[in-house]
């Protein structure tokens, strides 16, 4: 019985893990970049330079909202934070504005226009990680939905499965074939265990009502009376059509600031803006407390005074906003970044081993393992294509904020393009080279790429790895030495496998010779 | 019938506890936010919270089974009461 509940579990290990896997490896893979998804985007912005000062941004939005967005009724402004240094503002259009007139545009510190090359950055990276591309974004949180329940699926059942996968951990067996694989599988499974299992349940949290609508169902006649309760406005006030200035917005950052123990400002909307029902809302940095959604507070616009606060949220309500906080990481300070970052590293290693150990298990037992059977094939090219591909898209992209025209129409998304051009190209070349071949030349085009970046940018900017580390620009020099120690790592699996698989064949005739 | 048309049957069957568990981890969940005595936003966000686990753990029990007819009598048997008791709850109470 206790047998055949872990055969059970192998057999489910195996296939959950399988059947979802490549989309889980490039799922792992940008949720990892994107934790420095705001150090990403000011890589791929190296126009812009300096920190800036949140009463001065916020000021600074205002004057700039107030001369270019009059007669909006809303305004958005996501102040810069500890990380990033440009101010994002979104707007609805006034009621008389030309249709397709803008509705966004990025500051800098001081309040000015932003002249920085047009791109995605490491936005796109995180958007990538739950809304894919090229396709419906409901759609996208479905599959990726799906993936993740696959995810705990194949974890859970990994874990039982490994019985004795805690002594097994002590265990890297390097060169020795099928083993070295699934030691890899192991120790990259169980270092970072309870990572895992945290960021896989809470990333299906993070979809929660669209995932599990059930019990919100059962308890609310509709999704729109949910969300009322779950996320309480401030009584919607009807704009009056009386003019008034509205109050110092960078007093208020100051008044929210300090309620909150110099927490930091995130995200401020003001409605009706210019009217005598202005009304400002305030909401703390997510970097300043675990709960993901952060706390509000609401300020009357014309006077500058708060107004009453809402009721605390509840122990549930406050479970799931911690569960996304650990999920995203925006809480987390440098060191404990760098730890997220590598636990995602080892995540994705993780899908990565688990993908080929299942070509390494199942080669042997082939009737022909020179020509094996159609189902094999696909795995086998799907797992060079993905692992080595996706990174391969990943390095295209990065190489083409730097290479492609500053002025070119649409370069943000040429640049997103680029990424899935790179990727195709490696896909149909691993098509076209045996599976051996496929995985060395490349993984050694990978690490070339990669190594490539630091080189290309120094050549394309004013910016360079040296001077950036002389300065202390730690954003750069940390983005630029992360590619080349990617860019190393590709470069040692390329010699690793040149060199097993020029060992193979002796010990596959070695094998041969020896009695049955 | 068959050794090997048996074996496809059961795997048919562990195949449809995928959708069928969904829905049998939604009915668990859909229970427990309503019979929870707190405010209805913390009793529908506490039944999303523990739907995955309830969902997963479900899974683990349909592939490890050993008799498909067993585990979907299980399921079947609770499905039926855990929605007699939703249903009534709803026409008794009502929704927000």
């Amino acid at each position: 019985m206790k047998q055949g509940f872990r055969q059970s579990m192998a057999w489910l290990h195996t296939w959950s893990g399988l059947l979802l896997g490549w989309l889980l490896f490039v799922i792992f893979a940008c949720g990892t970049a994107a934790y420095f998804q705001e150090e990403i985007t000011r890589w791929m912005q190296p126009e812009v330079t300096g920190a800036s000062d949140p009463v001065a941004a916020a000021d600074g939005a205002v004057r700039w909202l107030e001369a270019n967005a009059p007669g909006s009724g809303d305004w958005y402004i996501t102040l810069p934070g500890k990380r990033a240094a440009t101010t994002a503002l979104y707007w609805s259009p006034a009621p008389d504005a030309p249709a397709g007139s803008p509705t966004q545009a990025t500051l800098d510190g001081e309040g000015n226009p932003v002249a920085a090359r047009e791109t995605a950055g490491g936005f796109f990276l995180y958007r990538f990680h739950f809304d894919l591309h090229y396709m419906p974004v409901l759609w996208a949180r479905y599959i990726v939905g799906i993936a993740a329940m696959f995810m705990l699926v194949a974890i859970i059942s990994g874990i039982i499965t490994h019985k004795k996968i805690f002594t097994d951990f002590f265990m890297l067996r390097f060169g020795k074939g099928q083993r070295s694989w699934l030691d890899g599988h192991n120790v990259t499974a169980v270092l970072a265990l309870p990572f895992h299992l945290m960021i896989t349940y809470t990333g299906l949290v993070t979809l929660g009502s669209l995932l599990s609508p059930v019990p919100i169902a059962a308890v609310y006649q509709s999704a729109d009376r949910y969300y009322a309760d779950a996320f309480p406005q401030g009584d919607t006030v009807e704009r009056t059509g009386k003019a008034a200035p509205l109050a110092s917005l960078g007093s208020m950052v100051r008044q929210a600031d300090h309620v909150w123990d110099g927490a930091g400002i995130g995200y401020i909307y003001v409605s009706n803006p210019g009217d005598a029902a202005a009304r400002v809302s305030i909401t703390s940095a997510p970097s300043s407390s675990l709960d993901a959604r952060g706390q509000t507070l609401e300020f009357d616009g014309v006077t500058g005074r708060p107004l009453d606060a809402g009721a605390p949220k509840g122990p549930a309500q406050t479970t799931e906003g911690v569960m996304i906080g650990l999920h995203a990481g925006r809480y987390a300070d440098s060191a404990l970044r760098w730890l997220y970052f590598i636990s995602g590293l080892l995540g994705t290693a993780m899908v990565g081993t688990g993908l080929v150990l299942w070509t390494v298990k199942r080669r042997l037992k082939l009737p022909d393992p020179a020509r094996p059977h159609l189902g094999f094939r696909i795995v086998e090219r799907l797992n060079i294509g993905v692992i080595v591909g996706f990174p391969i898209g990943l390095a295209t992209y990065f190489l083409a904020n730097r290479l492609l025209p500053i002025k070119l129409v649409e370069r943000a998304d040429w640049e997103i393009d680029s990424l899935f051009i790179g990727w195709s190209c490696a896909f149909l070349f691993s098509l076209a080279r045996s599976p051996r071949r496929g995985w060395i030349e490349l993984s050694a085009l990978c690490a070339a790429l990669f190594l490539a970046i630091p080189l290309v940018s120094a050549l394309t900017t004013s910016r360079n790895l040296p001077a950036s580390l002389l300065a202390g620009d730690w954003i750069f020099a940390g983005f630029e030495l992360t590619m080349l120690a990617i860019g190393g790592m590709f470069a040692f699996l390329a010699w690793k496998l040149r060199v097993t698989s020029s060992l193979a064949p002796a010990r596959e005739r070695g094998r041969r010779k020896a009695p049955a | 019938m068959g050794k090997a048309s048996h074996a496809w049957l059961a795997m048919a069957a562990r195949i449809a506890a995928i959708p069928g568990g969904y829905l049998l981890a939604g009915l668990a969940s859909a229970c427990l936010a309503r019979l929870l005595p707190t405010s209805n936003v913390e009793a529908a966000v506490t039944g999303m919270l523990v739907s995955f686990g309830i969902y997963a753990a479900l899974l683990i029990w349909a592939f490890s089974a050993r008799s498909a007819l067993r585990l979907w009598l299980w399921w079947g048997g609770t499905a039926a009461v855990l929605g007699v008791i939703l249903a009534m709850s709803i026409a008794l109470e009502g929704r927000a």
